[in-house]
């Protein structure tokens, strides 16, 4: 029972590490730009693409 | 012209604007300037067409292109140092506030920046603060370059003084985040641990267990009491030692009283304690907090009126022209002043042909010619020519800065108003403190072992967490309402004030009439396309507005011009010339003195007469026009309120504004920014709350003093700094609903704060008889807390719909 509570708290203290820590490195700061981020489409320049492919 | 209809609706490929009757064409697509054209060729020379698929005509106009000399100033040293975030030896970074970023094709251009621009390193968009940072190498690329290739795309970067002594709010933020995560980590566990108690199971377990649970409750507590809220004990001590009881005090008293009767109870073994409902309170408070905070961040605009002054100014050395930023600038100092610059300090002409738009001053709309010697103020804005001016003042010694540092603006609390719930704040803490003194008396003559358990209960229970999340979430949700109709407040807390205004102060210039609405039309025998093209030539000659606006209507900057011979402008009669060997003439009746003569009996019509080859062959008529539903906008603000006009304008128009003006209401012309200044100073100290209505250029000062300064803008890009309330020019007609919503909005409040009030008294009446069980404190604060939450959100949602506002 001891041992059960005990994991569950580390658990969780992990979970708050976890998120104090995506603060930290500033992933709640700007919620709305990755969200279209991800939609671009990825063009590389017509001789990076051709190096890339050769 | 028998294809003109199908190419008027052409639009450039490129910005979206109509591209005239004469678009330039080029790879296939239309364009309505050269400076559009530019950057689609840069765009597709760099394989960056994806820019027009993401959304359609994405791009700014660059009708008006800036000029380059403007940002040579970015080679000073000095004001390098203070622009850039981070310099090593190899890379430099910057971020740039950008106000016409607008969609999301702007961000993946900006994002792509570094395909342009071999010398870019990385660089990342922040579109809701419409931010972009940027690492570049800055021996292969300059501060000034960059930032001239950002304009050159249309996204010039807003570099004002105020942006270079930005505090740092990020800390801020991220440390309520860290608050909202503690507590929200402790508040689910505590709430965990709980459970056995909740459900009466450890009468069945063992004894030893609710102690070490009671143990482990209170340690998890204790950040949350150390840690997350501390800022309501730092924010009701501060307001303690004002004199003055604020939401916090009954806020931070609760939960002090809690964690002291919890922690009692649990060493000495009596109980569980209230950890599970302090936790729960922090956690929702928090939220709340976090909510206001992004809404304030989406709406966050710059007040600073540091944003009207340019950063530098050319400045003449040697015969040399050099940059300076602006409070360097000495008495003396020849300057050199552009095409749309705004005159830093007051200074004598020396040369060039001066046009000054003063309406940032003195409230006249059209532009005054000054003469070589004479004095222009500053503040003013030369229209055409660049110019020699010499420094004749300091900057901070100027009448400008003399209206902008007038102590009404450095006054924090301007207003007379107070919010409903700092008022009923007041009241609440004091009615409960009493209820809790008599609670506890009464128990202490009964029976004093339950005194100190009824005293503490009533200031557990009676925590007003759902008023003080009411307020923020009712006004916090209303305004997000207002901006998506393009009324943009400067703070929730001015819906409060909107509700409560009773007088109503229009400005006339730009606020009931349009400056850019104005229409024109042709009256007379029909030109032809050589005729309308020498017409243009002429007019374009000259800058009074009249002719402005004519060669606007008859040709685009894309014409070539025919020149014009032998030009005269008479002022306030006309222009004539000669073109292609044949007399034109443009101007008053008086001035053509042709047979299509009308009388001028409507003051809002502006006539000019065209005369070829001496020959009067017809007239243009310009008309000044009133904002679209200004009469029914007038009355429904009138139903209740009282409304006044003040114009910088001569009186002319007088009996026109009266068929939309009540018989109540003042009308006041001739008046200065000081005057319309000390007209909203006697209508508050008669006991009115007054808002002001303007255009935020010469009414500044004005819209300031008054409680709610709401700017009219065309451009949301350019605002009052003194302004409360940026309102599009767009949604006018809608005013008389933003009022009454505000109105609607301030019931929800109340109606809320009843809410909250009737589970207070159901749980007061429990605490008073001293048996609130834990259990029951735990489930009516959060309950309280939601349906406060749901109904706030859910009636101001239902009520912006009401009032047409969504």
């Amino acid at each position: 029972m001891y041992l059960l509570i005990g994991c569950s708290l580390t658990l969780a203290l992990g979970f708050l590490a976890a998120f104090i820590w995506s603060v930290k490195s500033g992933q709640m700061d700007d919620d709305y730009t990755p969200g279209v981020r991800i939609l671009f489409e990825d063009n590389p320049t017509t001789d990076e693409s051709k190096k890339d492919n050769q | 012209m028998p294809n003109k209809k199908v190419i008027a609706g052409i639009k450039c490929y490129h910005c979206g604007d109509h591209a005239g009757n004469f678009p330039i064409n080029f790879d296939n697509k239309h364009f309505c300037c050269t400076g559009c054209r530019g950057v689609y060729e840069i765009l597709a020379d760099n394989n960056l067409c994806d820019y027009y698929t993401l959304d359609s005509n994405p791009g700014l106009s660059l009708k008006n292109p800036v000029s380059r000399v403007k940002f040579n100033y970015l080679d000073d040293e000095q004001i390098q140092k203070q622009l850039i975030d981070y310099r090593d030896e190899k890379i430099s970074k910057v971020t740039f506030h950008i106000p016409s970023m607008h969609c999301s094709s702007c961000i993946w251009l900006l994002e792509s920046l570094y395909k342009l621009e071999k010398g870019i390193l990385f660089n990342r968009v922040d579109f809701l603060k419409k931010q972009l940072s940027v690492s570049f190498d800055h021996h292969k690329l300059s501060l000034r370059k960059l930032v001239e290739m950002l304009s050159s795309l249309g996204y010039e970067p807003a570099l004002n003084l105020s942006n270079l002594d930005e505090a740092k709010r990020k800390d801020n933020g991220r440390r309520l985040l860290y608050q909202i995560g503690v507590a929200g980590f402790c508040f689910g566990n505590i709430m965990l641990i709980s459970f056995p108690e909740y459900f009466g199971l450890d009468r069945f377990s063992q004894q030893s267990f609710s102690r070490i649970f009671g143990f482990l409750n209170m340690a998890l507590a204790l950040p949350v009491f150390l840690y997350s809220a501390r800022d309501y004990f730092i924010a009701a001590f501060k307001s303690l030692r004002k004199g003055v009881i604020n939401i916090d005090f009954p806020l931070a008293l609760g939960i002090l009283v809690m964690f002291v009767r919890s922690s009692y109870e649990v060493i000495s073994h009596t109980g569980i304690g209230f950890f599970d409902t302090l936790a729960g309170l922090v956690f929702f408070l928090l939220i709340g907090k976090w909510v206001q905070n992004r809404t304030f961040e989406t709406l966050s605009f710059e007040r600073d009126y540091k944003s009207y002054f340019p950063v530098a100014v050319s400045v003449l050395k040697d015969n040399l022209e050099t940059t300076l930023p602006v409070t360097k600038l000495k008495i003396g100092d020849r300057i050199i002043i552009h095409n749309n610059e705004i005159i830093p300090a007051d200074s004598i002409l020396l040369g060039g042909e001066a046009l000054i738009d003063f309406s940032f001053v003195t409230g006249e709309s059209l532009p005054v010619s000054k003469v070589f010697g004479e004095i222009i103020y500053a503040g003013g804005r030369q229209v055409g020519g660049t110019l020699e001016l010499e420094v004749s003042k300091s900057v901070s010694q100027s009448y400008l800065t003399q209206l902008w540092n007038s102590e009404h603006f450095a006054k924090e609390n301007k207003s007379s108003i107070k919010t409903f719930q700092s008022v009923v704040s007041k009241y609440f803490t004091i009615v409960l403190l009493c209820i809790a003194f008599t609670a506890a008396l009464y128990w202490f003559i009964k029976d004093p072992s339950l005194s100190s358990n009824a005293f503490t209960a009533v200031l557990i229970i009676a925590c007003p967490c759902a008023l003080a999340l009411s307020s923020p979430f009712a006004l916090g949700n209303s305004l997000r309402m207002l901006s998506r109709s393009k009324f943009y407040l400067k703070s929730p807390g001015y819906i409060e004030h909107m509700a409560k205004i009773d007088s109503v102060v229009f400005d006339k210039t730009g606020t009931i009439t349009q400056a850019a609405g104005s229409t024109i039309y042709y009256e007379g025998a029909e030109l032809s396309t050589q005729q309308k093209l020498e017409f243009y030539s002429l007019c374009s000659n000259s800058v009074h507005p009249l002719s402005k606006k004519i060669a606007n209507f008859l040709g685009s900057d894309s014409l070539k011009k025919i020149s014009v011979h032998d030009f005269k402008e008479i002022t306030g009669r006309g222009i004539e010339g000669i073109v292609n060997g044949i007399s034109l003439r443009a101007g008053s009746h008086v001035f053509i003195d042709g047979m299509y003569l009308k009388p001028e009996a409507d003051l809002l019509l502006s006539y000019v007469y065209l005369s070829y080859n001496n020959k009067t062959i017809g007239n243009f008529c310009i008309k000044h026009a009133y904002r679209d539903g200004l009469k029914p906008v007038l009355h429904k603000m009138g139903i209740n309120r009282k409304l006044s006009l003040l114009s910088g304008d001569r009186d002319a128009e007088r009996s026109n504004l009266k068929q939309f003006f009540p018989e109540t209401g003042e009308m006041l012309f001739n008046q200065s920014p000081a005057d319309k200044m000390l007209f909203i100073d006697t209508q508050k100290l008669n006991g009115f709350k007054v808002a002001m209505i303007g255009d935020g250029l010469n009414d500044a000062g004005a819209l300031k003093v008054a409680d709610l300064g709401i700017c009219v803008t065309e451009n949301t890009a350019h605002f009052s700094p003194a302004s409360d309330v940026i309102m599009d020019a767009a949604v006018f007609e809608k005013l008389p609903d933003f009022f009454n919503y505000a109105k609607d909005t301030v019931k929800v409040i109340r109606i809320s704060f009843v809410i909250s009030l009737l589970y207070n008294v159901i749980g007061l009446s429990f605490a008073v008889k001293g048996v609130l069980s834990p259990v029951m404190a735990a489930i009516l604060m959060p309950l309280s807390s939601i349906s406060v939450i749901l109904f706030t959100t859910a009636a101001t949602y239902l009520y912006a719909i009401k009032n047409k506002i969504i």
